[in-house]
């Protein structure tokens, strides 16, 4: 195919040709994507050197070299990350300190949930309002008696035993789950003509997402009991729920009012010109559609919470990173931290990443259904 | 439009050639073997159905594409992956795009006298004193502090153009420059293309204005599939044309 | 609808069937309901207080304080008041929350740059960065650095020695601190007059181009005055700034200035998490202006720096900054974080230490809460206004 002999065809009938080689296929890409130019080059060769740099000694510090078998530190010699360490206390960031014999009553749960989740999330099951009132209002009450006991049969176990995995993920999906229903009272509250509804609203949202979930803790670890009547008072983890849940509104009730916002004039005007009160209007014909709106936004907010729950460390309770925290003081473990926090980290960003991965998705979904 | 440069040396090298150039979108050949000379002054209307490669083509001339196979001679310099080469010859090739792409947070003036200050290293007092000019030439010069967002379709149009002759450019592009607007704005910013053409300028326009094409090229070409598949004056292209895909193209065209 | 009601119906709607009469009886109920929450709490909190025998009100502020504080950046021991206890946790966050800022912005913007590059691995590098540090806890980062990573620098014999006197081990950073001799006050004078000056002639030089279109090299001017002269006036004065650099003595450096280790845990964490949120606003930022606008430029002439320079970073950045300062007050306020690690901020020292000993944990909690509220009340009230501006230049 060189110049001189390039063949003739009249016109409209030249063939598609093969690009040439160094256009496509692994070549191509490369020369596309890594050596375009000499500054591209240039970067390839820093980038390189980076990835060497960084993931050599990690690999071979976490893997390559590190010590898996055995159950005391001693087992720990090869010079890579103690996993022992991590084995030994499994159980222990799995489920705090709930009696090993009733772990079945955690797992159970967690399938519970599971099953839920899949039955709103996989598009194929039907009977997503079903779904979604059981998830809502039915299993936290299951949850909350197959956890605590002291029902039928179940032995009780106290919430100052419940931590680790298991204590992260209630506070986070109560937190959740507790907070949307207000939140999106409070959005509706936002965008209500009632001047003094619309100002009290805008005062909670304001407030709330105007300081740091650390001092709504405090709050409520010491100021919530200085407001109840004498002689009533709650325990730790419900003082820290209602903090949690108080201060989740605010925020869910923005993506709310971004969904809200969002909804076309003419659909509020449609559904006043068909003579729906306020009340059904908004249930049966602005509501679901600002929701299916802001589902990626609550899954971030989800997500943010999920990594936020970590600071009930501050306020003594023993979520995921705070029982680790503690097994690392452990005067058998010392020495440990960086193998602790590396499990840590992994297991927030394995759900952390999913849930982003997912709200990303079901986003790019959404703007292709809206395509017209 | 009077003050165009002259190109005295290089009168007899073709302001536009090229040769036997190839380009594919990965796997997809989007332009095959395509020849063609555009001499000095002359101007080009191509036309072809959507998707033919109308805009891969003139975009290839100022090197907003890149071409794999064959040769792009502009103004006698060949286009090569050097950036001398590149910047050298965007210097001298002016392009109007068919959505505008005015820079909205610039006035009307500042968008004329961005180029010329940052690449000709003008005087700001000199490239403003050009850029009014050609805002007369293309009848706004009263929009000039105003901001993109603030003008009609065609005045956006006009002063596209009005900032691409600011570089005083050899070569002027066109892609499509008036099928974003309403018909009412078309004749204004067909008229000022017709003025500029009266000037001498070298133009290769993208366009399915038949009329235009009628009373300003030289030569029609006429695209489908990557290809060039006919090149003819005006009157012989569209009274006479020879191919049948051209025959197809303009019985379409001509009916709306 | 309801307003032309009034001359085509004469007779007045039902009390419970007018929107407006029931709107505000709705009104009246909320708002009875939410005084008479505050009332109740009020009341339990005023009763539970009395019980405990914890006095109410701000005099507490004056009362000794009678507590260390690890690092201060004004005078402080245990002989201040608790007043004073709340400005240096004050100061203190301000200070790790302008460091976190300023390293979080430079960092941010640099991935967010390489997460755009051409360059196949350092945009997938870019993207790594993003994903682990979004999706990791905040609190664990903060902990991993001060827990995991500070106990791997070495003792202050072994410290690690940088350039210019500055020294890092597991105590903490060593820095030389500046120390002004008589007559440098004069250079900062000089420093002041020399910026009003340049003030002025920015604006004599804006007016006269505006008159008679002459152009006057006002940047190079003005950075010729601003370096050139104070550094005269230094010359001139005997140059008297002194630096006192740290220095090894015994177990620890003496002298110079010490950044605390959980300072430095605190900053880089705040920073290192920021900065991937500021890397994805920076990208998007960047990518929301569309490609068209970079091809004219090319089109142009104009070259790629340029191009970024002039044409594409100054949309971006409508869109970048609003969010960005977002980010800032975030990073301001996940400074609370600090007691995690005894860095001594706001929420360590006064929502911690001094509620601890005074018990009055209303009035505490107030403050404390206060502070964040104005910072963010201030920052949302700078960005309506930065919105309205930006969005009135454009059309
Ligand atoms: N960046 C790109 N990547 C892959 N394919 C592309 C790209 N740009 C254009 N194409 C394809 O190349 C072909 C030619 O595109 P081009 O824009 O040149 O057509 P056109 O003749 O200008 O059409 P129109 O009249 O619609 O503007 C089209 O099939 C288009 O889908
Ligand atoms: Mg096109």
């Amino acid at each position: 195919m060189s110049e001189m002999m390039q063949e003739k065809y009249a016109p409209g009938t030249h063939p598609d040709w093969e690009p040439p080689a160094t256009e496509v296929g692994v070549i191509g890409w490369m020369r596309e994507n890594l050596f375009s130019n000499w500054r591209n080059s240039a970067l390839t060769l820093l980038g390189v050197y980076l990835v060497y740099l960084i993931f050599v000694p990690l690999i071979d510090w976490a893997i390559v070299n590190a010590d898996w078998a055995g159950d005391t530190r001693d087992a720990c010699t090869s010079g890579g990350a103690c996993w022992v360490f991590v084995k030994v206390r499994f159980n222990q960031f799995m489920y705090g300190f709930y009696p090993a014999e009733e772990y079945w009553r955690v797992n159970a749960t967690a399938v519970l949930f599971a099953l839920m989740i899949l039955w709103l999330t996989v598009p194929r099951i039907p009977l997503k309002r079903v779904a979604g009132v059981l998830t809502l209002f039915v299993f936290p009450i299951a949850a909350y008696f197959l956890l605590g006991g002291g029902v039928f049969g179940l032995s009780e176990v106290e919430t100052t035993r419940w931590g680790g995995l298991t204590l992260t993920l209630i506070l986070a999906v109560v937190g959740i789950v507790a907070a949307f229903p207000l939140g999106i009272i409070l959005a509706l509250g936002r965008r209500s003509e009632m001047p003094i509804v619309r100002a009290l609203s805008v005062a909670y949202i304001e407030l709330w997402r105007g300081v740091p979930l650390i001092t709504v803790l405090f709050m409520s670890s010491v100021m919530l009991p200085l407001f109840l009547p004498e002689g009533v008072n709650f325990d730790k983890l419900l003082r820290a729920l209602i903090g949690i849940i108080l201060f989740q509104a605010s925020y869910i009730a923005e993506v709310v009012r971004g969904g809200l916002q969002a909804i076309p004039k003419g659909q509020y005007e449609a559904a006043d010109a068909l003579g729906l009160s306020y009340g059904k209007k908004m249930v049966l014909i602005i509501l679901p559609q600002a929701l299916k709106l802001v589902i990626p936004g609550i899954v971030n907010t989800f997500n943010e919470l999920f990594k936020d729950t970590t600071l009930v460390l501050i306020i003594g309770l023993l979520d995921l990173l705070a029982i680790i925290k503690a097994a690392l003081e452990d005067s058998n473990w010392l020495g440990y931290s960086i193998e602790g926090y590396v499990f840590a980290g992994a297991v927030f960003w394995i759900f952390c990443f999913g849930m982003s991965r997912y709200s990303r998705a079901l986003e790019r979904k959404l703007h292709t259904g809206h395509k017209r | 439009m009077t003050d165009r440069k002259t190109h005295p040396a290089s009168e007899e090298i073709p302001a536009v050639q090229l040769q036997g150039v190839h380009k594919w979108y990965g796997e997809f050949h989007v332009l095959k073997n395509i020849n063609m000379d555009v001499a000095r002054g002359e101007r080009i209307v191509i036309c072809g159905p959507s998707g033919s490669g109308k805009s891969t083509m003139i975009r290839c001339i100022n090197r907003l594409e890149e071409h794999q196979k064959g040769h792009i001679v502009v103004d006698g310099t060949e286009l090569t992956s050097d950036v001398k080469n590149i910047e050298q010859i965007r210097r001298e090739v002016g392009m109007v795009f068919q959505h505008f792409n005015l820079f909205p947070h610039l006035t009307v003036l500042e968008n004329c006298t961005l180029a010329p200050i940052w690449v000709r290293k003008m005087p700001k007092a000199k490239a403003e004193e050009i850029a009014m000019h050609f805002l007369e030439k293309v009848r706004i010069p009263e929009q000039a502090s105003k901001f993109p967002g603030q003008l009609s379709g065609g005045q956006q149009q006009r002063v596209a153009i009005a900032r691409s002759l600011c570089m005083n450019p050899a070569i002027m592009l066109f892609d499509e420059p008036t099928s974003a607007l309403d018909p009412e704005m078309i004749k204004e910013v067909l008229d000022t293309m017709i003025e500029l053409a009266e000037t001498g300028m070298t133009m290769l326009c993208v366009t399915h204005e038949m009329g235009f094409a009628k009373t300003v090229a030289n030569r029609v070409v006429f695209m489908d599939g990557g290809e060039i598949i006919e090149t003819n004056d005006p009157h012989a292209f569209f009274d006479n044309p020879q191919h049948e895909r051209t025959q197809l193209f303009l019985s379409q065209v001509l009916q709306h | 609808m309801t307003d032309h009601t009034d001359e085509q119906a004469p007779a007045a709607a039902s009390f419970w069937r007018d929107p407006r009469k029931r709107a505000i009886v709705f009104q009246v109920i909320v708002l009875a309901i939410v005084l008479g929450l505050g009332a109740y709490i009020f009341h339990n909190t005023l009763h539970n207080l009395e019980k405990r025998g914890i006095s109410t009100g701000f005099a507490f502020l004056h009362n000794e304080a009678g507590f260390g504080i690890l690092f201060s950046l004004i005078p402080y021991d245990e002989t201040y008041t608790f007043g004073r206890t709340f400005l240096v946790g004050l100061l203190n966050t301000l200070l790790v929350s302008a460091i976190g800022i300023v390293l979080a912005t430079i960092l941010g913007f640099i991935v967010g740059v390489a997460r755009l590059s051409h360059n196949w691995i350092i945009s997938r590098l870019a993207n790594l960065y993003i994903e682990i540090f979004r999706n990791v806890p905040l609190l664990l980062q903060i902990l991993f650095w001060y827990f995991a990573m500070l106990p791997l620098l070495p003792h202050p014999r072994q410290s690690l020695a940088f350039e210019g006197g500055i020294f890092l081990n597991r105590r903490g950073l060593y820095l030389p601190a500046p120390v002004a001799e008589p007559g440098f006050g004069w250079v900062l004078v000089t420093l002041g007059l020399v910026i009003a000056a340049v003030v002025v002639l920015r604006r004599w030089a804006h007016r006269r181009q505006e008159a008679t279109w002459q152009i006057f090299p006002v940047f190079w001017t003005s950075l010729a005055l601003l370096i050139g002269l104070p550094l005269l006036s230094y010359g001139l004065l005997g140059a008297p700034l002194d630096w006192d650099y740290p220095a090894l003595k015994g177990f620890n450096f003496q002298g110079g200035m010490t950044v605390i280790p959980e300072l430095v845990a605190l900053a880089i964490a705040l920073a290192i998490y920021t900065a991937a949120y500021i890397a994805e606003i920076v990208r998007s930022g960047i990518q929301s202006v569309s490609h068209g606008q970079t091809e004219a430029a090319y089109a142009l002439g104009l070259k790629r720096g340029t191009t970024l320079r002039l044409v594409i970073i100054p949309q971006a950045m409508r869109v970048i900054i609003p969010q960005l300062t977002s980010q800032y007050l975030n990073l301001t306020k996940n400074s609370s974080l600090a007691p995690a690690i005894g860095y001594p901020d706001l929420v360590a020292v006064f929502a911690g230490t001094t509620l601890n000993q005074t018990g009055q944990a209303v009035e505490i909690i107030a403050m404390t809460m206060g502070v964040y509220l104005t910072l963010s009340l201030t920052i949302s009230a700078f960005m309506n206004w930065y919105n309205k501006r930006m969005a009135l230049v454009e059309r």
